[in-house]
C-alpha cells in the first residue's frame, strides 16, 4: 500500500470529519474534539511527506471534478518536504489548540485598548479582558465558523503542494487563501484592527493569485497544457521573453504570499490579528508554500532560467531580509514582531534560491545545490522554531490578554515551562547555536563564501553580488540577536510592567504539549542535521539545473559540506556547552564553598523605591538602532505639552509618542491606493444600473472572445 | 604625539612604597581580614553627607602619586562588586536609608571604613540638626581613619591594613 | 606515531591550549593593566592581580537580585563555556587538532555572540535601568560587529577555500607572502576594530569606569558579586585572550604547530604568548591615547570597519 496515498487519504478524511465536527459538534466539545481531528490531519501530512522523502512516489487524476477538467495530484520529494513541513506545523498547533480555543483564556479587545492608547499605535496596544468562561461567552477562536474551517485550511494547505497540474493548484491555492481569510477574521468582533488585518490580507493574496494565474496561464498556453508534466515538457520550447515573463509574474505571486518585501504589507498585519494557532499555521507553514511554488515552477517545470532571475530573487531575499529584521527589531507588539521576523527568514531563504540560481545559470553545481538546500532547510528550521514562538506568543496573550512587550515581564516565574519553552525557540530564531536556525545559516554562509573559490575564477557580477549577500545575512544575523534579546529578555524576564502579567497563570496541559513538540523538532534539527543530507538530496533532484548529489555527507556527528571543504558538528558544539556550563557551575560550586546564593533587593543606587516602571522596556532597548538606522525608519515623535489656562508657563501634561511606522506602506501603497479608487470612481459610469447596458456588455464581450479564438485558431 | 613625549619626559610620578603595614594595622580594626580578602580589595565609596574634602584626599590617593591601586586596591561601580564600602561624611537623615542599602547590597564578607573624623564622630556636624549620627551608629564599622581630612598616606596605611600588602 | 598515539598527543595539545589560555587570560589582563599604570606613570597592581581578585571573588557570597530568574545565574556560566569552547577548538598551538571541524570561524563567531546574548539577557533579567541599558547598548554594538567580522573571515577564507580554523592557518603558514597582501591587511584592521568592540575596550567602551550613564559593558555586570561575579570577569578576560590569540594566529600565524609533537608544541606555546602579550601591550598602550567615543560615534566606527571588511574581499577577488 502507498503511504502516500494513506497519508493524503488521512489529510482528507480528517479534515472532512473535522469540518463536519466544527460545525455540528456543541460548544463544550468543540475544541477538543476539532484540535484532535486537526492534529490527525497534520498526521496524515507528515506520514505522507516522509513517505515522499523517503523516495517512494505516487499519482493521481480525478476526472471531472474540477470545472475546465481532471484533478491532478502527485508526490515528488519537493512535495514532500512541505508536506512533512505543513503536517508538522498543523500537528503542533492542533495539539495547541484544544488548550487555546478552550475556556479561561483572556484574549485582546478594543474595550481598554483605550486605556492603554499611550502605547505605540502601529502596534495595537493589546488591552486585556478576563473572560468569563461561566456565562457562556464563547471564544471568537472556538466560534463554530472558525473550528470548522481549521481543519479544511491545513488540508487545502497541505493539498497544495501535492497539486499536479495548473488548474488543481489554482483551485488549492484560492481555497487555502479563502479559508485562512476566515481564519485571521476570527476575532474581528474583539479588534477593530482584525478587519483592517483582513482587508489587507484578501486584497494582497488575490492580487498574488492573479500574477500565478496570469503566469501559469501563459506558461500553459506557450507549453500546451495545464499538467505538470505538460509543463515540464514544453518549458524547453518558450521563447526566452515568456519564459522571463511567466518567471517575474509566478515570482511576485508566490512571493506575496511569502511576504517578500514589498508585497510583506499584509503579514504583520494579519499575523498578529489571527488568533495564535493560526498565526502558526500562517507564518510557519503557508508562507512557505510561496517559495515551495516559487522552486517548483522556477526551478522545476521552468527547468531553471538565466542569471539574472537569480539575481532578482538574491536582491529582493537581501532587502526583505534587512527591511524585515529592522522592523522586527524596533516593533513592540510582540506578534507584530514574530511576523517581521518571518519577513526576515523568507529573505534568507530567497538569498538562498537566488544564489543557487545564479550559481545553477554558471553551471556550478556543488554550490547551486548546497544553497538550495540551505533554503529548504531553512525553512524547515523556520517552521519549527516559528511555530514554538507564535504559540509561545499565544500562550502569553491567553495568560494575560497582551502583546505589548512594554507592560509584559516576569513570566520566567508564572509561566516557567512556556518560557523555557520560548527560550529556545528564541535561541533558534537569533541563529545562535545550539539552535536550529544556526545550522542553516552556517550552511547559507558556507555557500555564499565559496563563490569566489569555485571551479573557474568568478565572475564579476558573482565577485561583487556575493561579498553584499555575506554582509546582509550578516548584519541580519546580528539584528535578528537584538530582536530577539528584546522579545524574551523584555517580554519574560525581570519583573512584570503591568498588573495583567504580574498575574499571569501556566498554560493548561494541551498548549504546553503543542509547544513541547516544536521545541522537540526544534531540538532534533539543532542536533541531527545530518540526518535531512538524504532526504535533501532527493529533494534537489527533482530541479534538472541544481546537481544530482547529496550537498552534505552522512559523516556522523560532523555536518561535512561535499566537494566543498567545510565541516561543523552542532552536536559536539551542543555537548560541549552542556559540558563546559555545568563543569562551571560545579567548579563555581565548588570555589564557593557552599555558600548559599543570597536574594537581594534590586540594587537601585541607594534608592529603595524601585519600581517596574524604571524597568527597560521594548521600545527604549531598540531606541538605539532607531537612532542608528533612522535613515531608513523614519521614527515619528511628536512632543505634545499643555499647560494650565492660568499661565502658559506652568505645565499640566506632557504627552509624548514615538512610533516607527513601515515606511514602505506608507510610501508605496498610498499612492497605488488612490490610482485604484480614481480608476474606480471614473469608470463608475460605466456601471449605472441598467440592465441593457449589462446584456450589450455581454453581448460585445462574447462577440470579441469567439473573434479572438477565430484568429487565433 | 605631544602625550608620548608627555610620557617620556615625566616618567614614573608614584611615590616609594612605604614599608607593608602589616595585616589588621588599621586603627579601630576589631577584626583581621579574613583570608578571602588578602591582597585584592574592592571599594565602593559612599558619600553620607561629606564636604567634599575626604573625597578630594580619596581621590588624589588613588592618583598616580600615592597610586592605591598597588596594593590590590580599587575603586568599583557597584556594592556587588565590593568587599569594603569606604564612607565618608556624617550620616545625614537623607543618606541613612541609602547607606543602610547599600550595606545591604554588599556580598558577605564584608568590611566598612569610617574615612575622616565626621564619619566617626560626626566631627564639627555633631547635633546638627540633619545629621542622623556617625557612621557606626548606621551600619557596623571595622576601621576608622582619623583626620579632618585623613592625608592620603593615612587613607592608604588603613587601607593597607585591609589588603595585608 | 600510531593513530592512537597521534590522537593521545593531540588531545594533550588541546589540553595544554585551554590550560595555558585560562591560565593565562587573567596575567594578560593583568599585564594591560600594568602597562597602562607605568604608561600614566603609577606603579600599578602587578600582573598577577586578577588572579588574586578572581581567587578572592570565588570564595565571596553569590547575591541574585530580587525578581530575576535562573537566567541569571545561568549567564555566567553559558559565557564561561561558549568562551572555553572557543579556547578549545582554536587552533592557538597546533593545526593538528582532534576537534578541528568542530566549530569553524563563524561557529565560533556565533559562539562569542552567545556569550554577549547571554550576558544581555541577564543585564535584561536583573529589572534595573542600568541592566537594561547596558544590554541594548552591547546587543547594539555586537549586532554592527557581526557583518564586519564575517566579512573579514570571508575575506581570510576565499583565499584558502575553507572557513575551517586550522586550514586558515595553514593557508598563511604556506604562503607566507600572504600576510602582507591587501586582502589580509584590509581584514586585520576590520579584526582590530572588532575586537576593541566586542571587548569593550576604548574608544568604544571604558573598562575602568565608574560611571554607570557611560558604561556598556560593566552596566550588565553591575547586579553580579562573588563566585558569579568571578566567572563572569574570567569569561572577559579569556574573551580578549582568545579573540587577540585568533586574530594573532590568522594573521601571523608563525610558529603555529603543524604536527601534535611535545617539542614543536611547546615552541608554539612560547610564540603564542609571545604574540598575545604584544598585541595586549600594544591595546594597552593606544588605549592611553584614546578619550571614550559618544555611544552614537560608535557605529561610525563599525561602518568604517565594515567598509574594510568589504574591501578586503573586493581585494581578494581583483587583486589575487
Amino acid at each position: 500500500m502507498n503511504l502516500i496515498a494513506a497519508g493524503l487519504g488521512v489529510v482528507v478524511a480528517g479534515a472532512a470529519a473535522g469540518a463536519a465536527t466544527g460545525a455540528l459538534a456543541p460548544a463544550r466539545a468543540r475544541p477538543l474534539a476539532t484540535g484532535l481531528l486537526t492534529t490527525t490531519v497534520g498526521l496524515g501530512g507528515v506520514l505522507a511527506g516522509a513517505a515522499a522523502l523517503a523516495g517512494q512516489a505516487w499519482s493521481m487524476t480525478v476526472p471531472g471534478i474540477l470545472p475546465l477538467g481532471a484533478a491532478t495530484l502527485a508526490v515528488d520529494p519537493l512535495s514532500g518536504a512541505f508536506l512533512l513541513l505543513i503536517g508538522a506545523v498543523t500537528v503542533a498547533a492542533g495539539v495547541y489548540s484544544v488548550g487555546y480555543t478552550g475556556p479561561g483564556g483572556r484574549h485582546a479587545t478594543d474595550d481598554d485598548a483605550a486605556a492603554g492608547a499611550a502605547a505605540a499605535p502601529g502596534a495595537e496596544p493589546a488591552g486585556q479582558r478576563a473572560v468569563d468562561a461561566g456565562t457562556g461567552h464563547v471564544e471568537a477562536a472556538a466560534s463554530r465558523t472558525a473550528q470548522a474551517v481549521l481543519p479544511l485550511f491545513v488540508a487545502t494547505m497541505l493539498l497544495v503542494p501535492a497539486a499536479a497540474s495548473v488548474s488543481t493548484l489554482l483551485v488549492l491555492w484560492e481555497l487555502m487563501a479563502l479559508t485562512s481569510l476566515v481564519l485571521v477574521l476570527a476575532e474581528h468582533r474583539l479588534r477593530r484592527s482584525v478587519r483592517d488585518a483582513g482587508l489587507w490580507y484578501g486584497a494582497m493574496t488575490h492580487a498574488g493569485a492573479v500574477a500565478i494565474l496570469l503566469g501559469l496561464v501563459v506558461f500553459a498556453a506557450a507549453a500546451g497544457g495545464e499538467s505538470f508534466a505538460a509543463l515540464r515538457a514544453g518549458a524547453a520550447d518558450l521563447s526566452r521573453g515568456t519564459r522571463s515573463l511567466v518567471f517575474v509574474l509566478i515570482f511576485a505571486g508566490f512571493g506575496s504570499k511569502a511576504g517578500m518585501v514589498p508585497l510583506h504589507v499584509w503579514l504583520p498585519r494579519a499575523h498578529p490579528e489571527a488568533p495564535s494557532h493560526v498565526s502558526a499555521l500562517m507564518s510557519a507553514a503557508m508562507v512557505n508554500l510561496g517559495l515551495y511554488g516559487l522552486i517548483r515552477v522556477g526551478f522545476d517545470l521552468l527547468g531553471g532560467g538565466p542569471r539574472w532571475w537569480g539575481l532578482l530573487v538574491l536582491a529582493v531575499g537581501g532587502l526583505s531580509a534587512l527591511y524585515g529584521v529592522l522592523q522586527a527589531s524596533v516593533a513592540t507588539d510582540l506578534k507584530r514582531l514574530l511576523g517581521y521576523s518571518t519577513t526576515e527568514n523568507v529573505g534568507l531563504m530567497l538569498i538562498g534560491v537566488g544564489a543557487a540560481g545564479v550559481f545553477a545559470a554558471e553551471g556550478n553545481r556543488a554550490l547551486a545545490g548546497l544553497l538550495m538546500a540551505a533554503a529548504v532547510l531553512h525553512a524547515v528550521n523556520h517552521a519549527a522554531f516559528k511555530t514554538l514562538l507564535f504559540l509561545g506568543a499565544g500562550s502569553v496573550l491567553r495568560a494575560t490578554g497582551l502583546r505589548d512587550l512594554d507592560r509584559l515581564g516576569g513570566l520566567a516565574a508564572r509561566m516557567p515551562i512556556t518560557t523555557a519553552l520560548v527560550a529556545f525557540g528564541a535561541l533558534a530564531a537569533a541563529a545562535l547555536p545550539p539552535g536550529n536556525g544556526f545550522v542553516s545559516e552556517w550552511l547559507l554562509l558556507q555557500g555564499l563564501i565559496h563563490s569566489l573559490t569555485g571551479t573557474g575564477p568568478p565572475t564579476v557580477v558573482v565577485a561583487v553580488s556575493m561579498p553584499l549577500a555575506v554582509g546582509v545575512v550578516a548584519l541580519t544575523a546580528g539584528l535578528g540577536v537584538a530582536t530577539f534579546v528584546k522579545a524574551f529578555g523584555v517580554g519574560f524576564l525581570a519583573r512584570p510592567r503591568s498588573a495583567p502579567a504580574a498575574v499571569a497563570v501556566e498554560s493548561p496541559p494541551s498548549m504546553r504539549a503543542g509547544m513541547a513538540l516544536a521545541a522537540a523538532a526544534c531540538l532534533g534539527l539543532a542536533l541531527a542535521p545530518v540526518a535531512a543530507a538524504a532526504p535533501l538530496a532527493r529533494v534537489l533532484q527533482v530541479m534538472p539545473t541544481v546537481r544530482d548529489g547529496a550537498p552534505l555527507a552522512d559523516s556522523g556527528v560532523r555536518l561535512q559540506l561535499v566537494g566543498i571543504a567545510g565541516s561543523m558538528s552542532p552536536l559536539l558544539i551542543a555537548i560541549g556547552l552542556l559540558v563546559g556550563t555545568a563543569a562551571t557551575a560545579a567548579l563555581a560550586r565548588w570555589a564557593g564553598r557552599g555558600l548559599p546564593r543570597r536574594v537581594a533587593p534590586v540594587w537601585g543606587c541607594g534608592g529603595t523605591r524601585l519600581d517596574s516602571r524604571m524597568e527597560y522596556t521594548a521600545t527604549s532597548f531598540a531606541e538605539p538602532l532607531t537612532r542608528v538606522f533612522d535613515d531608513v525608519l523614519r521614527p515619528e515623535q511628536d512632543v505634545v505639552v499643555t499647560p494650565y489656562t492660568e499661565s502658559r508657563y506652568l505645565i499640566e501634561s506632557v504627552r509624548f509618542r514615538h512610533r516607527v511606522p513601515d515606511r514602505l506602506e506608507a510610501r508605496l501603497y498610498p499612492p497605488l491606493l488612490g490610482a485604484a479608487a480614481r480608476w474606480g470612481r471614473w469608470s463608475r459610469p460605466v456601471a449605472n444600473g441598467s440592465v441593457h447596458r449589462y446584456l450589450a456588455y455581454g453581448f460585445v464581450g462574447m462577440l470579441a472572445v469567439l473573434v479572438v479564438v477565430r484568429l487565433s485558431g | 604625539m605631544s602625550v608620548l613625549g608627555k610620557i617620556v619626559r615625566t616618567g614614573r610620578v608614584a611615590e616609594p612604597a612605604p614599608p607593608a603595614p602589616g595585616v589588621g594595622a588599621g586603627r579601630g580594626c576589631d577584626s583581621s581580614p579574613a583570608a578571602p580578602l588578602a591582597s585584592s580589595v574592592q571599594l565602593r565609596h559612599v558619600d553620607a553627607g561629606s564636604c567634599n574634602g575626604c573625597e578630594l584626599e580619596i581621590a588624589s590617593a588613588f592618583g598616580p602619586v600615592y597610586d592605591a591601586e598597588r596594593y590590590g586596591l580599587r575603586l568599583v561601580a557597584s556594592p556587588r562588586h565590593a568587599d569594603a564600602l569606604l564612607v565618608t561624611g556624617p550620616v545625614t537623615r537623607n543618606m541613612a536609608d541609602p547607606l543602610r542599602a547599600t550595606y545591604e547590597a554588599t556580598p558577605r564578607p564584608k568590611r566598612v571604613v569610617a574615612v575622616g573624623d565626621c564619619a566617626r564622630n560626626c566631627g564639627v556636624f555633631a547635633g546638627g540638626y540633619g545629621v542622623e549620627g556617625a557612621v557606626s551608629d548606621v551600619v557596623p564599622v571595622d576601621v576608622e581613619v582619623p583626620g579632618c581630612p585623613p592625608a592620603p598616606h593615612v587613607l592608604i596605611a588603613a587601607l593597607r591594613g585591609l589588603t595585608g600588602r | 606515531m600510531t593513530g592512537s598515539a597521534v590522537t593521545v598527543g593531540a588531545l594533550a595539545a588541546v589540553t595544554a591550549q585551554l590550560v595555558l589560555v585560562v591560565g593565562g587570560a587573567p596575567l594578560l589582563a593583568g599585564l594591560m593593566r600594568q602597562v597602562r599604570a607605568r604608561l600614566e606613570g603609577r606603579v600599578g597592581a602587578g600582573v598577577g592581580q586578577p588572579w588574586r581578585d578572581l581567587r578572592k571573588q570565588l570564595g565571596k557570597e553569590a547575591i541574585r537580585p530580587d525578581g530575576s530568574s535562573w537566567v541569571f545565574t545561568a549567564a555566567p556560566r553559558v559565557l564561561l563555556a561558549s568562551t572555553l569552547l572557543i579556547a578549545a577548538v582554536a587552533p592557538f598551538l597546533s593545526t593538528v587538532s582532534p576537534l578541528d571541524g568542530v566549530a569553524d570561524l563563524f561557529a565560533v563567531v556565533a559562539l562569542l555572540l552567545l556569550g554577549t546574548v547571554a550576558l544581555a539577557v541577564a543585564g535584561l533579567d536583573t529589572g534595573t535601568a542600568f541592566g537594561g541599558m547596558g544590554a541594548s547598548r552591547e546587543i547594539t554594538v555586537a549586532a554592527l560587529a557581526e557583518p564586519t567580522i564575517l566579512l573579514a573571515g570571508f575575506a581570510l577564507s576565499a583565499r584558502v577555500g575553507s572557513s575551517n580554523l586550522a586550514a586558515l592557518v595553514e593557508g598563511m603558514l604556506t604562503a607566507p607572502g600572504q600576510v602582507l597582501s591587501p586582502a589580509s591587511l584590509l581584514a586585520a584592521v576590520a579584526f582590530a576594530v572588532v575586537v576593541v568592540a566586542e571587548t569593550g575596550r576604548l574608544p568604544v567602551d571604558n573598562p575602568a569606569t565608574h560611571l554607570e550613564l557611560t558604561m556598556i559593558h560593566e552596566a550588565m555586570v553591575l547586579e553580579y558579586a562573588g563566585r558569579d561575579l568571578a566567572l563572569v570577569e574570567l569569561a572577559s578576560a579569556l574573551r580578549l585572550t582568545v579573540l587577540l590569540g585568533l586574530g594573532a594566529n590568522l594573521f601571523l600565524p608563525w610558529g603555529v604547530a603543524t604536527t601534535a609533537s611535545p617539542l614543536p608544541l611547546l615552541g608554539a606555546a612560547m610564540l603564542f604568548a609571545v604574540k598575545v602579550v604584544a598585541f595586549g601591550a600594544a591595546l594597552a598602550a593606544f588605549e592611553v591615547f584614546m578619550a571614550k567615543w559618544r555611544l552614537f560615534r560608535v557605529p561610525e566606527l563599525l561602518a568604517g570597519s565594515f567598509l574594510f571588511g568589504l574591501l578586503a574581499v573586493s581585494a581578494s577577488f581583483f587583486l589575487a
